[in-house]
């Protein structure tokens, strides 16, 4: 019985090399996922930021259509990168409704000046608290939302041309 | 040239490593009386000493090639830049990867040296087998550096300048801090060889034990010091105030010192009284693996950390295919030999040896609480969750227990060993305890609402540092030998670092404010006012700098946080800059400019928090008196003897 014992510190030690061992070969994810994700948006009401476009309410994601919160900045480069993506899919008929996060009217003006403007609403979030509510983690960052104010799912980083027709099945699939 | 002889000597060292471990292994497997033998075990000492000596080399002309800036050596165009101040491009040397790995194996051949020179008590089959177990360890840090890390690769075509060196790790504290880690993680090593020396001539006993116990010392001593200095470094030059963060790195270099604490008290068992042999190897295995682990952690990127290293995970799979042959290996040798090993003396539960094996239980578990919060994240992730395991899980699970742990710590010593009596051993404890009360209800009374765990932090410091100077009361202090003193410094030490981590937990005054210039911030017992904000420039950075004025009572200081710019490569760093005085420090951080145009600024006060580095100072003073008194003793044994 004693010398069964006496192998116990090595059969630990397998143990804790499988952990690493496994950790190690699984390809790394570094991406910060929203455990928001499947839960109701979080209560907020955010200022207008430009003139021409209203502020932004979670309230205005329950009226029964499904539609795209983008988190965005006009500081951020990917943000410019995905802006054509973002007009492909409001030509497309899909409401985008953005969170301009510590940023100034003046410099989202221009913004939407030099790269067109997709978005219905835009609320001020200056202090990131709406963005930090949402679980991201960084700009840009697209939301599905069902019509019932439920996020469905999470695109993190720029929305690319060949992410378009991805999100175009979700906000059909949380429409249906 | 130089890179090429670099790698030269290391290949020779490398060879030199392979043949000291295969005469060991021979040698040692064949009957003494065999032809040939006699000078087999002879010869291993010598080649010990010359593979040194070579690695040495090697280290000396990689750093000779960064002090000149050999743009045409790949490590040098990544890591360093010409416009570097010296003492960053000598330091640079180890501060990357490749050159951080040949300084461990630089170290660990020192070592090698050093025992083959120095060590006079032990049976010499042993110190052969101790030997050839280090060339085995050295041998795999030999192939990591020649097939996949060559810190002397060579560019073609060389570029003009070099990246630069990561800013953060421009300061004095990079030059001292992995260095001192290694000769820790390099010192248990050591240890590590003579457990498997000792399993492999079933020689475990006090000889063994005292020729162990330097090494086990030093290495305690030099990774107090890393942790220490790791810890200041992370609380000035990060800017977040904090000074422990439980990050996986941090860990790493907290595992191996936990298991060397351990290790350090089991051994002091073994040579004085014979007990505890099985455990004792057990525990230099551990600590071993918990270095090795360390070492894997950082370098193979699995943990996602402050301490962001570029990656290979290559080179992961490579260090942790070496800590499986070596702590697979041993651990499996343990099975096998560590049941035909006689049993050492028993003694009484109430005892110093009691107290000890309790100690030795404690700190397993904290190690175990650090392991797993530490090894949780990847668990997870295996399962699909992504997760950091904080300061939360690990002040709730490790702070209770480290506390009773540091109570114990004032009891352990006041007993005797072998047998005590229950109540001479309370009288003994008496005033210490008496004061712990006083100092509860004094901050009850006087500062109350204080969270539950630095309550009893600040009362136990209290009542542990009189009980850790107790040793020395009715001695002639004039003929106490000098590892009392260093025990007794050492936990007085601990003692005092509690104080200054719970006084920092329950008295920490923070604000967050954007300030105009001129308008008066307040923070504990100081007023702040930022009074102009101007640029500065460095050898390798511009800043713009905050002059703040601090004013407290009547006088006041000037406070010049930096927010830097680095241009090789491009980063921002916040210099914070801090005010230390008797009772605290005002610790400063300037940030950004807003829209408005105030400036962000961070201001902390934080009461008496340099006592935690004041601690570990005295710490780590108290395993070096203890060293040297441990050395001047054996030394005069010996001249007992002749």
């Amino acid at each position: 019985m004693k010398r069964v014992l006496l192998w116990v510190p090595l059969g630990a030690f397998a143990l804790l090399f499988a952990v690493v061992a496994s950790g190690l070969f699984r390809p790394s994810d570094h991406l910060v996922h929203s455990q928001m994700v499947g839960k109701a948006l979080p209560q907020f009401t955010l200022p207008k930021m430009v003139p021409d476009a209203p502020g932004l309410a979670s309230t205005t994601f329950t009226d029964g259509k499904p539609r795209l919160l983008n988190v965005f900045a006009s500081w951020c480069i990917p943000c410019m990168a995905e802006s054509p993506n973002l007009m492909a899919l409001k030509q497309h008929g899909v409401e985008i409704d953005a969170v301009a996060v510590r940023d100034t009217p003046r410099n989202v003006e221009d913004f939407l000046k030099r790269f067109g403007n997709p978005y219905a609403r835009i609320g001020d979030d200056r202090q990131s608290a709406v963005q930090l509510a949402l679980g991201s983690s960084g700009v840009p960052e697209t939301y599905v939302i069902d019509g019932h104010g439920r996020i469905v799912e999470q695109h993190i980083g720029d929305v690319r041309a060949e992410d378009v027709p991805a999100l175009l099945a979700a906000l059909k699939k949380a429409g249906g | 040239m130089i890179a090429e002889g670099g790698l030269a000597a290391l290949w020779f060292a490398a060879a030199l490593a392979l043949l000291q471990l295969v005469l060991a292994a021979v040698a040692l497997s064949r009957r003494q009386t065999a032809i040939g033998v006699e000078d087999m075990l002879a010869a291993v000492r010598p080649i010990a000493i010359v593979q040194g000596v070579l690695v040495v080399l090697a280290m000396l002309l990689l750093i000779a090639v960064f002090v000149e800036s050999d743009m045409s050596v790949r490590l040098v165009a990544e890591d360093s830049s010409a416009a570097k101040p010296l003492i960053y491009k000598v330091a640079g040397a180890w501060g990357n990867h490749e050159g951080s790995m040949l300084l461990w194996v630089t170290i660990l051949g020192l070592a090698g040296a050093a025992v083959a020179l120095f060590e006079r008590t032990l049976e010499r089959k042993t110190l052969v087998a101790t030997l050839g177990a280090q060339a085995a360890i050295a041998l795999g840090f030999y192939a990591f550096l020649l097939f996949s890390s060559n810190p002397f690769a060579r560019l073609d075509p060389p570029p003009p300048d070099g990246q630069g060196l990561n800013p953060l790790l421009q300061d004095p504290g990079l030059a001292f801090h992995p260095p001192t880690l290694y000769l820790g993680y390099v010192g248990i090593s050591v240890a590590f060889s003579f457990a498997v020396g000792a399993m492999i001539t079933r020689d475990v006993g006090p000889a063994f034990a005292r020729a162990m116990r330097p090494w086990v010392l030093a290495a305690w001593i030099f990774l107090t010091i890393g942790i220490t200095a790791g810890s200041y470094w992370a609380y000035y030059e990060l800017g977040w105030g904090g000074w422990w963060f439980w990050d996986p790195v941090e860990n790493a270099s907290l595992m191996p010192w936990l298991a060397a604490t351990a290790l350090l008290h089991s051994v002091t068992v073994l040579a004085t009284r014979d007990g505890l042999r099985a455990w004792t190897i057990m525990l230099a295995v551990v600590a071993f693996s918990m270095s090795m682990i360390g070492t894997f952690l950082v370098r193979s990127g699995i943990l996602t950390s402050v301490h962001a290293f570029a990656i290979d995970p290559k080179r992961g799979a490579f260090i942790l295919a070496l800590l499986v042959i070596y702590i697979g290996g041993a651990l499996a040798l343990f099975a096998l030999r560590v049941g035909t090993i006689r049993q050492g003396n028993t003694f009484e539960p109430i005892s110093r040896e009691g107290a000890l094996v309790v100690n030795n239980l404690l700190l397993s578990v904290i190690l175990g609480i650090v392991l797993i919060g530490t090894l949780y994240p990847i668990v997870a992730a295996a399962f699909g969750t992504q997760l950091s395991v904080g300061h939360p899980f690990f002040d709730s699970t490790a702070g209770p227990i480290a506390l009773a742990l540091v109570a114990l710590m004032g009891i352990g010593p006041l007993l005797r060993w072998r047998r005590d009596d229950l109540r001479a051993g309370l009288k003994r404890i008496a005033i210490p305890a008496a004061v712990g009360v006083v100092a509860l209800v004094a901050l009850l009374v006087l500062a109350p609402g204080i969270h539950i765990l630095p309550l009893l932090g600040l009362a136990l410091a209290a009542g542990v540092a009189v009980a850790s100077v107790a040793p020395l009361w009715g001695r002639d202090l004039k003929r106490t030998p000098l590892f009392t003193y260093g025990m007794v410094i050492a936990h007085l030490g601990i003692a005092v670092s509690l104080a200054g981590m719970a006084s920092e937990s329950a008295f920490n005054k923070e604000t967050l404010v954007a300030t105009r210039i001129g308008e008066p911030q307040h923070v504990g017992p100081y007023t702040v006012t930022l009074l102009g904000v101007r640029p500065v420039v460095g050898v390798n950075w511009s800043a713009v700098e905050g002059v703040l004025k601090a004013s407290r009572g009547g006088a006041s200081t000037t406070l010049l946080p930096q927010s830097r710019f680095f241009s090789t490569p491009p980063q921002m760093t916040n210099e914070s800059a801090i005010k230390t005085v008797l009772d605290g420090q005002l610790y400063t951080v300037l940030g950004n400019q807003d829209d408005a145009g105030r400036w962000q600024l961070r201001l902390w006060w934080k009461p008496f928090v340099t006592l935690i580095w004041a601690g570990g100072a005295l710490i780590a003073i108290g395993g070096a008196l203890s060293l040297l008194g441990r050395l001047r003793r054996e030394r005069r044994a010996r001249r007992g003897e002749a």
